[in-house]
């Protein structure tokens, strides 16, 4: 098979609707009779309600319905818990999920207390200010640490803590080995990740159709299968009778999962309840606050190595804040554990943790996932490391590196899909030479950065590398099917937020079916046109997503070349499928277009052969027996002002490895896109509580996004490893653009700085973080 | 993220705003662009029973030399400041400011007379404005007056102006001879409001004595602030860098009182005062010798 359209870089299929504002988003939705939605919210952090007097919004002109806790009935009912612990022995986990009203307690500031449905969006506000709730105010558990002291207050009164779980996770023997190391270093290391900050909030209009007994939902969901599901089973209706729409969504990156956020919940209920449709779009300042975070760690760790640089073994005990419910399970936390390992050889690994329930906003996955408190750990570790050995920064990790020889390795932990943590494959070293060289690692050691240093200008290089675990099960599927048109329709399950999925799903059909990509039409995220799978997350839908369309491609081709073969009289293998026909080998002339194969096998009379089924058609799946491994190395040279203690980015490196690539300016733009994320992360954005558990920054004024005149032009390359687990060889791309980042500002800012001697252990910095740091460091050295 | 109701009025002469502000005085607030009072709206921080839109008063968009001095209306546009060559001209500090204010979609709908009404002080004009010793006037239904720069800014948000006057107009001296000028600032993200700025006017004999110095500051305090100990470390002395780093350090130490916030300590606004002030004397320096 010809491979015309997959490795290369096309346009993508979907911009032109974009560009023209003519794609769908759920706020397009607009329907006759449809009622506006706004929420009453918890202004504390945690309180016990005494009362909820609503009588005043109820008697608001133009409102329809009122609803709290108590006006749910039997439909108020504590979350699903999305994702349970991991069979990993001895593991302790108190499942704690969100409610759709708060009944008694409120844990968290932005929690749902009442719903007004009015007639706009605007008296729905001005009636939930009539909403008087009364509340005894509580000590708020703000701070990770003291969360689980003896005299913090507990915030589900049926526990006896805050603990949301405890894990430990060993391999080989760490104990042991640092007795014999020659070198111990350890620290204590803080990492605080932000919101993802879509550029779309979320929302959902719902529509129940009395008449047609039928349920229609477009939801910004990234799962829109499970989310279909779920609701029929808490609504009472059929599954079939429940239709989930994702429609095009402004980004995802975790939040918008399959979560059953109490509104994802409530609006579809309140349309039935009323029998009209019924609309609410989040907006910013609700996303602060409703919408899911990632947050902080605070890890104590310790890495033991020989002389010479060998790692023998690393020990990390870390705190991880939950927020007020964990529905998710422990997902993040655990990918922080496995991915602290990176792309190196550590015998002995001993790692603990607990993950603590706070008064604040719930903690699921946003794009890393956890990986990059783990990755920031270890490459941290390994920079004190090198320093203290006086090993170049390159060098300690090719030193350290698993060789290609050495996969698939066993890492002998669990991961977040229950699987054991196995490199399906991977070669790491020349990522690392091809980036050191692109960024020119060692000239600028050796010419620019003394020479820029003479001048009084302070330039430092960082370099560092990280694997991520992509990809993961159960499964997805696809059915596609030719038209009569000759145009193919690709359904699958997933949901789309900008990923380029009817684009690079077509390449993967277009190369089996002999046909051009725009005549491929790619439907994601509707259950009625395909409801089997699970989403997009963890960088899986090219991976698993992928290999289902390929499969179904496949046996579509199959039955194209079945009839094809009978009906120009010819052996399949003499068969040539090209645009948009078939042909004899060498027989151009001979030929039967596949619309004219989809009619013949569609017939309005005669008979469809015992045996054969009607149409050119094929549904199939694929499911991975576990993820595939992605690695990547980034570097970047930035230049400090000292003086302001402002950073610029001079240079920024990608190599990255995915395997098999689809469409090379997709890939780029996912990685782009995610280290513009990993520099906000790194350098912008800080969620900043206080100690009362109030955000103090819940507006893109002070919550720092970077613009587009922060981020710097990305220079990338990419080495192929193919993974051996699925047939297109693929792994997953998504995440990998912004796990590495804070691990490589703090690198690059130490080398700046390198005559200050600071060490940076903790992400996010900051200007004023740095001022602080510079003259912490300074007292310390005159005391001393 | 609804505004709370309001009536609202637009009207097309200054006086009929004038005799709606008679009228409503407290409960009113002006709309000239906007770019803060509707966010403050939308967030519900602000709710106006009347809103007066004074976006269709021709008569409010002007900018013209007059008797040697700049006079622009209150509803200009940032962005025709900042492309207006009588600006340019006769008040180089504020074209030099204006890039400084957010991006160019805010610049587009901002108005000078807006955000000195507003008064925030992490602001840009506020600062530009004393910097300048400009004055303003301020009509009521029943009088108009001059208010100078410097006894129009009183507080946090708070400002000379009574409920029931409209800022209509702006003057600001010309500068000059032998007298430089420098804005600068320092923000996390281009079109921020900055962490700290500073706008300076420094004017220098033959000899390089200064003989004026106006040193204003934004960001550390709860309105632009003055460095009046830092105008005396210049003022009669050499301007050398010696005296503006004893400047710097007393604009520093002396003059201001920063607030911590989470972007930036006091400490911090304080070091960051003293770096932009000695670049912005340095550079005033430079230029008042050619002027």
């Amino acid at each position: 098979m010809a491979t015309r359209y997959f490795g290369k870089p096309i346009k993508r299929n979907e911009d032109p609707r974009l560009l023209k504002g003519q794609a769908l988003f759920v706020d397009d939705v607009n329907l006759p009779d449809m009622l506006h939605v706004a929420f009453v919210r918890s202004d504390y952090a945690h309180a016990k309600i005494k009362s909820i007097d609503v009588s005043a919004a109820r008697e608001r002109e133009g409102v329809v319905a009122v609803y709290t806790a108590e006006d749910l009935g039997d439909y108020w009912q504590p979350g699903p818990l999305l994702v349970p612990p991991p069979p990993i022995a001895g593991l302790t986990f108190n499942q704690k999920t969100q409610v759709p009203l708060a009944k008694d307690r409120l844990k968290h500031v932005g929690e749902p207390i009442a719903v007004i449905v009015a007639a706009s969006r605007y008296i729905a506000e001005d009636a939930a200010e009539d909403v008087i709730v009364d509340v005894e105010p509580l000590e708020a558990v703000a701070d990770l640490e003291s969360a689980l002291s003896d005299e913090a207050p507990v915030i589900h009164e049926d526990l006896d803590s805050n603990l949301s779980a405890h894990v430990v996770q060993e391999k080989g023997n760490y104990a042991k080995i640092r007795a014999q190391a020659d070198v111990l270093i350890k620290r204590r290391i803080f990492y605080d990740h932000g919101i993802a900050a879509a550029m779309e909030n979320r929302g959902i209009v719902a529509h129940w159709n009395a008449k047609e007994q039928h349920l229609k939902i477009w939801d910004t969901t990234q799962a829109p299968i499970p989310i279909q599901n779920g609701l029929a089973a808490m609504l009472g209706l059929s599954e079939s009778q429940v239709q989930v729409v994702a429609p095009f969504i402004g980004g995802g990156f975790g939040p918008k999962i399959m979560m059953f956020y109490p509104e994802e919940v409530l609006i579809p209920w309140i349309s039935m309840q009323l029998q009209r449709p019924v609309k609410w779009i989040e907006d910013r300042r609700e996303n602060f606050f409703a919408t899911t975070h990632e947050r902080s760690q605070i890890h104590d760790s310790e890495i033991a190595l020989t002389r010479d640089g060998k790692v023998l073994g690393v020990q990390d005990v870390f705190l991880h804040d939950a927020g007020a419910y964990a529905p998710y399970g422990l997902t993040v936390p655990i990918n922080s554990q496995c991915t602290l390992l990176g792309p190196y050889d550590v015998p002995n690994y001993y790692s603990e943790f607990k993950a603590v329930f706070t008064n604040k906003t719930i903690v699921t996955p946003y794009r890393g996932a956890g990986r990059q408190h783990g990755v920031f750990v270890m490459e941290r570790l390994l920079d004190l490391a090198a320093k203290q050995l006086g090993i170049d920064r390159v060098e300690i990790r090719r030193r350290n590196y698993l060789t290609p020889d050495q996969f698939p390795h066993d890492h002998e932990i669990v991961y977040q899909d229950f699987a054991p943590l196995v490199y399906d494959s991977g070669n790491y070293q020349p990522a690392l030479e091809r980036a050191a060289e692109m960024i020119g690692f060692h000239d600028f050691i050796k010419n620019d950065q003394p020479a820029a240093r003479t001048a009084g200008r302070h330039l430092g290089i960082g370099i560092v590398s990280y694997v991520e675990g992509t990809g993961i099960g159960p499964y997805e599927g696809a059915r596609i099917k030719v038209d009569a048109s000759g145009k193919v329709n690709v359904a699958t399950g997933i949901g789309t937020q900008g990923q380029g999925h009817f684009t690079s799903f077509a390449q993967i059909v277009a190369d089996q079916l002999g046909v051009t990509v725009d005549n491929v039409r790619v439907v994601t995220g509707d259950t009625c046109e395909f409801h089997w799978g699970t989403g997009t997350f963890a960088s899986r839908g090219a991976v698993v997503a992928g290999n289902a369309i390929h499969a179904a491609a496949v046996g579509v081709r199959k039955k194209i070349l079945k009839h094809a073969s009978e009906h120009l009289e010819a052996a399949e293998a003499d068969l040539v499928l090209d645009n948009g026909a078939v042909h004899v080998k060498g027989v151009p002339q001979k030929s039967v277009s596949l619309g004219e194969l989809a009619r013949i096998s569609n017939p309005l009379r005669g008979a469809v052969k015992p045996g054969m089924e009607p149409g050119l058609e094929s549904t199939d799946y694929f499911g991975p027996e576990r993820g595939t491994t992605a690695s990547g190395v980034h570097a970047m040279i930035v230049e400090v002002d000292p003086d302001a203690m402002m950073v610029e980015i001079k240079r920024f490196v990608v190599v990255h490895d995915c395997g098999k690539v689809i469409n090379p300016m997709i890939l780029e733009g996912q990685i782009h896109g995610g280290v513009a994320q990993g520099i906000g992360n790194s350098f912008y954005e800080e969620l900043v509580y206080d100690e009362g558990g109030q955000l103090l920054n819940a507006s893109l004024m002070d919550y720092l996004l970077p613009t587009a005149t922060d981020v710097p032009h990305i220079e990338t390359d990419h080495i192929e490893t193919p993974s051996p687990l699925n047939p297109l060889g693929v792994k997953g791309a998504g995440e990998a653009g912004a796990i590495p980042v804070g691990a490589l500002f703090a690198q690059a800012i130490e080398d700046a700085l390198s005559d200050y001697d600071l060490e940076i252990l903790e992400i996010p910095l900051s200007p004023n973080r740095l001022f602080e740091l510079v003259h912490m460091q300074a007292a310390t050295k005159q005391e001393s | 993220m609804k505004p709370a109701p309001f009536k609202y009025f637009a009207p097309s002469t200054v006086d009929e705003v004038l005799a709606l502000l008679a009228e409503h005085g407290f409960d009113a607030k002006i709309l000239a662009g906007g770019q803060s009072l509707i966010p403050t709206m939308n967030f519900r921080l602000a709710q106006p029973a009347v809103l007066i839109d004074i976006n269709r008063i021709e008569n409010l968009f002007f900018v013209r030399e007059e008797a040697g001095e700049l006079r622009v209306g209150a509803m200009t546009r940032h962005r025709t400041l900042e492309r207006s060559s009588t600006v340019s001209r006769l008040a180089p500090l504020l074209t030099e400011t204006m890039p400084n204010i957010a991006h160019p979609q805010i610049r587009n709908r901002g108005t000078i007379g807006g955000s000195i009404a507003h008064a925030d002080p992490a602001a840009e004009l506020p600062a530009t404005m004393l910097a300048l010793r400009a004055r303003f006037k301020l009509a009521s239904a029943s009088e108009a007056r001059w208010v100078e720069a410097s006894d129009f800014f009183i507080d946090l948000f708070m400002t000379e102006l009574q409920p029931e006057e409209l800022l209509t107009e702006i003057a600001v001296p010309a500068l000059p001879k032998r007298t430089g000028f420098a804005f600068k600032e320092i923000a996390r993200r281009h079109g921020d409001y900055a962490l700290v700025g500073v706008a300076v006017l420094l004017a220098v004999d033959e000899e390089n004595i200064c003989t004026d110095a106006n040193l204003v500051f934004m960001s550390v305090g709860n309105g632009p602030v003055v460095g009046e100990q830092a105008q005396q470390a210049l003022l009669g002395k050499k301007a050398s860098a010696e005296n503006m780093d004893l400047a710097a350090a007393a604009a520093a130490s002396e003059d201001i009182d920063p607030p911590s916030d989470m972007h930036a300590s006091s400490d911090f606004r304080r070091h960051l005062t003293k770096v932009l002030l000695k670049e912005a004397l340095q550079t005033a320096f430079e230029r008042a010798q050619k002027a």
